[in-house]
C-alpha cells in the first residue's frame, strides 16, 4: 500500500467514470487502484481467486471485480448500479463514481454523475463514439458537469494507433462544441495493460501528454461551487423547549451573520438572524455547506420547506417552471400526468403541462414531441400545486434540481433541472384524485365540454354535429357524439317517446355525458331534448362542462325537410307525440350559442360553434 | 471547509431528512467506533434537542463485555434511550456460532432478530453506519436504501438518487435503511474520532488479551462459552480490534496502538482491508449481498 499522509486538508476531487458498454470503466478504475497500490491485501486476494474461477486461468486478473460488487454483475461482466470507491493519493482524495454502461441503467449513471465534478468518459478505439458516449456527455453536461476525460481505452487492440486515436479526439471535440463543457483532455490507453493509467506507456511515445493519474492529482475544476446569494432550505424546526425556536438546515448558497436581514420564502416575511447554533459553537457566520440552526429575531411562521434567503435576491417562487427532464422509468411520460415533486424540502402535487421537445443525444438538437421514453431527455413544463421557493439550476444546483415520484409506487420516475419559470395565463384548477379529469383531459391536450345540441327533428343536429366532430378531430381533439337516435337502438332502447320516457332518455344520456367528460373528452350531444326543465337538469348533472347550443330551424322547415319522413307520418296520424306536431318543443331561453340554420349553411355553423369552444378556452393547448 | 467537516454536514443533512420525513425512525446501535461516530453525529445534527429517535441495539449474547459496559454508561450518560432486542427463541434453542456456524448464527442472531424489532416497534426507516468503503456491495448501495414489506433489498431495482435529494416515501409496511456515513472511510472515521474527542470501547486500543489462534486468525477468549480445542490454552497477545461485532467472528491484529494516535497512523499504513477481521463476510463469494437481500443491515 502506498503511505498517505495526515493532511485533512487535500482537496477532493469526486468524478465519475461513464461511457458505453464494454469500454472497460470497471476495469479503469481496477487498474488505477491497483497500480497505485491502492488495493488492500485481502481485497486482491479475493479478487484473485474469484478471476481465476471465472477465467480458469492461473494468471489471470480481473480487475473489474474490484468495483463490479454486486453477484449479478459479477456473473454477466457488466456494471447494473453505480459504486463508489474512495483513495487517497499525497495530493488529493477521490471519490470515484464507477456508472453502469447500458442504457437500460443510465438512471444509475445519472445517480454517480449528480454529485460528481468532472467526467472520465471511455470510448473503445476500435469502436469509437456511440450513442451512449454522446448520451452521457449530454446527461453530464446538463447536470453542470465542466470538466471531461476522453478516455480513449483498449489502444493495445488497435496497434497503438496513433491516427485512430486523434481522430476520435477530434470527432468528440466536434461533437462537445454544443455542450457546456469547458475543458476536454483526451488521454489514449489501455485500462487492460495499464499503458497511460498510472505509469506512461512505452508503447505510445507520440503521446506527450499527462498520465490518467496524474491528470486527476492536478486537474483543477475550478469553483463549481459558485457561492450565489444566500441560502438555506428549513429542513427541521428545533423546538426543544418553549425558549427555543430554531430552522435546521444546511446552507445551499451564499453566506449569512448575526444580524443580517434575512426575507422567508415563499411566503415573503422578513426577520433578522439572531444567533447560529451548532453543537459547541455559535458560530457569527454560516457558510455554503455548513449544517447549522438558525434563531431569528422574531416569531414567524416557518417550516419545512420554507427558504431563509438573502433579501437582496431572494428566491422565485410562482408554481409553473420549464425544465429539463431525464426520463427514468419504462412507462413514457405524456403531458397531464400527476407526480410529486420533491425540491429542496418541498414535496408537492405536480403535474407535467406540456412536453415540448425531446434532444437528440447524437446531435443535441431538439426534437418536437409529446412523450418522452425511457431514458430520454426532454424539455417539459411542470405546474406546482403551491408556490415553492427555487433558482434556475445553473444558478444554484441544491434549489434548481427536482425529482419527480411516483404517486401510488413512490419510485422516483425522473430528474429535472429548472431552465426558467413560465408566467401564469391561466388558473389550473386543482383535483386531489390521483389522476382526475384535467390530468385526463390534458392527456389528450385538450378541456372537456358538452356540446348540447337541441332542436326540432330535422333541425339539421346530427349533420351538424358530425361537422364539429370533423373540425374537432382535425385539431387532434378526442371526442365523441351521443346521437339520440343512436342512443335509442341501445342504451334506451327500453324506452318509448312518452314524457316520462323522455326525460328517463335525457337523464341517462346526460350521465354518460358527465362520464365522459370525466374521461376527458369532447362530448358532442345530438338529441330534440324539448323541455327547458329537462335541459336544465342535464345541466345541473354535467355542471360547468354543459354548452346548451339551439339548432335553430322553424317547425315549416324542418317539415318540409322531413328527411326520415317523421312529420309526414305524425301528420297522417300514424305517429304519436312528435316534437312539434302533437307534443311542445320548448325552445332554450339563454342558449350559450344560438345557431340559425336559415341564415348559415351547415358547415358555417359548424364552424361558428367551433369558434365559440376556441375563443372561450375550450381548445387551447396546455 | 475541510474534509472532514464536508463529510459531518452531509451525514447531518441526511439525519435532519430522516427526522423530519419518517414517523417512526429508529437507529441501529451496535457499539463500535462507527456506531460511537453516528451517534456523535446525531446529536450534533438535532442540538439543541436530542435525537427525535431511539437507539436500538440488537443483541446476539455474544458481543464482548466490554462492549455491553460501554453501551450501559452510554445510556446513563447521555439520556438516551436504548432499546435491546434478542432473538430470544433462538437463543432458546442454544443458536450458537460455536455449534451452528457462522452462517446460521447471523441469519438468526442478527438479520431475523432485526427483522422481529422493526416489525415489533413498527420503525419505518433504521439508521445505520454502514460506510461505502467497507465493502463491495455496500459501495452499491444508495444513502435512503428502500426495503420491501419483508425487510428485502432489491440491488437490481434501487431508486435513483440524485444530488442530496433523498426519496423517502414509502407505503405502509415499507421501510427504509438510511446510512449517513455512506462516504466516510475507516480513515476519515478515525481521524473524526481524534478531532471530536468521541469515546470508544476500550477494545479498539491494543493491550494484552487472551487470546487464540485458528486459521491464521487470532480470537479472543472473551467468556467461559469459547470452547477451546483439545490441548488449546489462551495465551496473552498484545491485540486490538479494528472492528468489532461477535466476539467468535471478529479476529483480533497484533498491535501496540495503545491511543488514538497510534491508531490513526496504524490505519494509514494498514495493508488489509478492516473487514478482514470479519469472518462472516467469508461464508461464500457474495456473501454480504445474500445477507443484505435477507435482511441484514
Amino acid at each position: 500500500m502506498q503511505q498517505v499522509t495526515l493532511d485533512t486538508k487535500r482537496s477532493l476531487l469526486r468524478f465519475l467514470t461513464c461511457g458505453s458498454v464494454d469500454d472497460g470503466k470497471s476495469t479503469l478504475i481496477g487498474r488505477l487502484l491497483y497500480d497505485a497500490q491502492l488495493i488492500f491485501e485481502d481485497q486482491l486476494r479475493g479478487i484473485t481467486i474469484e478471476s481465476q474461477r471465472k477465467l480458469g486461468d492461473e494468471a489471470a486478473l480481473d480487475l473489474s471485480l474490484l468495483v463490479d460488487g454486486l453477484q449479478a454483475e459479477r456473473e454477466q461482466g457488466i456494471t447494473i448500479d453505480v459504486a463508489y470507491r474512495f483513495f487517497s493519493t499525497a495530493k488529493r482524495r477521490f471519490i470515484v463514481a464507477d456508472t453502469p454502461g447500458h442504457e437500460q441503467y443510465t438512471r444509475n449513471m445519472a445517480t454517480g454523475a449528480s454529485t460528481a465534478d468532472l467526467a472520465v468518459l471511455l470510448v473503445d478505439a476500435r469502436k469509437g463514439l456511440l450513442v451512449q458516449t454522446h448520451r452521457h456527455s449530454c446527461i453530464a453536461s446538463l447536470l453542470g458537469i465542466r470538466h471531461v476525460v476522453l478516455a480513449v481505452n483498449k489502444m493495445d487492440l488497435v496497434g497503438y494507433d496513433e491516427k485512430v486515436f486523434r481522430t476520435i479526439e477530434a470527432q468528440y471535440r466536434e461533437f462537445a462544441k454544443q455542450l457546456n463543457f469547458t475543458s476536454i483532455t483526451a488521454i489514449p490507453m489501455s485500462a487492460l495493460l495499464g499503458d497511460n493509467v498510472f505509469k506512461h506507456s512505452n508503447n505510445m511515445s507520440w503521446y506527450q501528454g499527462l498520465t490518467f493519474m496524474t491528470f486527476l492529482e492536478d486537474v483543477d475544476v475550478g469553483d463549481t461551487k459558485i457561492d450565489g446569494p444566500f441560502r438555506m432550505p428549513v429542513q427541521w424546526v428545533n423546538r426543544p423547549h418553549q425558549d427555543f425556536r430554531g430552522f435546521s438546515g444546511t446552507v445551499v448558497g451564499g453566506s449569512v451573520r448575526v444580524g443580517d436581514s434575512v426575507s422567508i420564502q415563499p411566503t415573503g416575511t422578513t426577520a433578522v438572524v439572531q444567533q447560529i447554533v451548532q453543537f459547541d459553537v455559535s458560530p457569527d457566520v454560516a457558510k455554503k455547506g455548513d449544517a447549522v440552526t438558525i434563531v431569528l429575531d422574531r416569531e414567524v411562521d416557518v417550516s419545512r420547506g420554507n427558504v431563509i434567503c438573502s433579501v437582496a435576491h431572494p428566491t422565485s417562487n410562482v408554481e409553473r417552471f420549464e425544465a429539463h427532464l431525464l426520463w427514468m422509468t419504462e412507462l413514457p411520460v405524456q403531458p397531464g400526468r400527476q407526480f410529486l415533486c420533491k425540491l429542496g424540502t418541498v414535496t408537492v402535487p405536480a403535474v407535467i403541462t406540456r412536453i415540448t421537445s425531446k434532444i437528440d443525444v447524437n446531435t443535441f438538437t431538439q426534437i418536437p414531441t409529446d412523450r418522452l421514453e425511457m431514458n430520454e431527455i426532454g424539455v417539459v413544463v411542470v405546474q406546482l400545486e403551491t408556490k415553492v421557493a427555487h433558482d434556475i439550476y445553473d444558478n444554484n444546483r441544491d434549489m434548481g434540481g427536482f425529482i419527480l415520484i411516483d404517486r401510488t409506487t413512490n419510485d422516483t420516475l425522473a430528474a429535472g433541472m429548472i431552465l426558467r419559470d413560465v408566467v401564469q395565463v391561466q388558473n389550473i384548477t386543482w383535483h386531489h384524485m390521483d389522476i382526475d379529469k384535467s390530468a385526463r383531459a390534458n392527456l389528450k391536450g385538450q378541456k372537456p365540454a358538452v356540446l348540447w345540441l337541441t332542436g326540432l327533428s330535422g333541425s339539421g343536429k346530427s349533420t351538424i354535429a358530425n361537422l364539429i366532430e370533423r373540425a374537432l378531430w382535425s385539431e387532434g381533439k378526442h371526442t365523441y357524439i351521443l346521437d339520440g337516435d343512436n342512443i335509442r337502438h341501445g342504451l334506451s332502447s327500453d324506452l318509448g317517446f312518452k314524457a316520462e320516457d323522455r326525460i328517463e332518455n335525457i337523464r341517462r344520456v346526460s350521465e354518460v355525458s358527465r362520464l365522459m367528460t370525466d374521461a376527458g373528452m369532447l362530448i358532442i350531444v345530438s338529441l330534440i331534448s324539448p323541455y327547458q326543465s329537462e335541459r336544465e337538469r342535464a345541466r345541473r348533472t354535467i355542471g360547468d362542462e354543459f354548452i346548451e347550443v339551439y339548432i335553430d330551424t322553424p317547425l315549416e322547415e324542418c317539415e318540409r325537410r322531413d328527411p326520415k319522413g317523421l312529420y309526414k307520418r305524425a301528420r297522417a296520424g300514424e305517429i304519436r307525440g312528435m316534437t312539434g306536431v302533437d307534443s311542445p318543443y320548448e325552445p332554450p331561453t339563454l342558449p350559450e350559442i344560438h345557431v340559425k340554420t336559415m341564415e348559415n349553411t351547415p358547415e358555417k355553423s359548424a364552424m361558428l360553434i367551433v369558434a365559440w369552444l376556441r375563443s372561450n378556452g375550450f381548445l387551447q393547448n396546455h | 471547509m475541510d474534509h472532514l467537516s464536508n463529510l459531518e454536514a452531509e451525514s447531518i443533512q441526511i439525519f435532519r431528512e430522516v427526522a423530519a420525513t419518517f414517523e417512526r425512525p429508529v437507529m441501529m446501535y451496535s457499539i463500535g467506533k462507527d456506531s460511537s461516530v453516528l451517534l456523535h453525529l446525531a446529536r450534533k445534527a438535532f442540538y439543541p434537542s436530542i435525537p427525535p429517535f431511539p437507539l436500538l441495539h440488537i443483541d446476539t449474547s455474544w458481543k464482548f463485555r466490554e462492549m455491553i459496559a460501554f453501551r450501559d454508561q452510554i445510556e446513563k450518560s447521555l439520556g438516551i434511550r436504548v432499546l435491546i432486542h434478542r432473538n430470544e427463541e433462538a437463543l432458546s434453542q442454544g443458536i450458537s456460532v460455536f455449534t451452528h456456524g457462522s452462517a446460521v448464527h447471523t441469519d438468526q442472531l442478527k438479520t431475523v432478530a432485526l427483522r422481529q424489532a422493526l416489525d415489533k416497534f413498527n420503525f419505518d426507516c433504521a439508521i445505520g453506519g454502514a460506510r461505502r468503503d467497507e465493502e463491495r456491495s455496500r459501495a452499491k448501495e444508495r444513502i435512503m436504501s428502500f426495503r420491501s414489506q419483508h425487510h428485502r433489498w432489491d440491488p437490481k431495482r434501487q431508486r435513483p438518487e440524485l444530488w442530496h435529494l433523498y426519496n423517502t416515501r414509502i407505503n405502509p409496511g415499507e421501510s427504509v435503511r438510511a446510512f449517513p456515513m455512506s462516504n466516510w472511510t475507516e480513515l476519515d472515521i478515525w481521524q473524526y474520532i481524534r478531532r471530536e474527542n468521541i469515546p470508544v470501547v476500550s477494545l479498539y486500543y491494543a493491550k494484552e488479551r487472551p487470546t487464540v489462534e485458528r486459521d491464521g486468525q487470532i480470537l479472543m477468549v472473551d467468556d467461559d462459552r469459547f470452547p477451546l480445542n483439545p490441548g488449546e490454552k489462551p495465551v496473552m497477545r498484545m491485540v486490538r480490534f479494528r472492528t468489532l461485532g461477535c466476539y467468535p467472528l471478529t479476529a483480533a491484529v497484533e498491535s501496540d496502538a495503545a491511543t488514538i494516535d497510534d491508531i490513526v497512523q496504524e490505519t494509514l499504513s494498514a495493508r488489509t482491508s478492516e473487514r478482514a477481521g470479519r469472518l462472516i463476510d467469508y461464508d461464500k463469494p457474495g456473501s454480504m449481498e445474500q445477507k443484505k437481500i435477507e435482511g441484514y443491515f
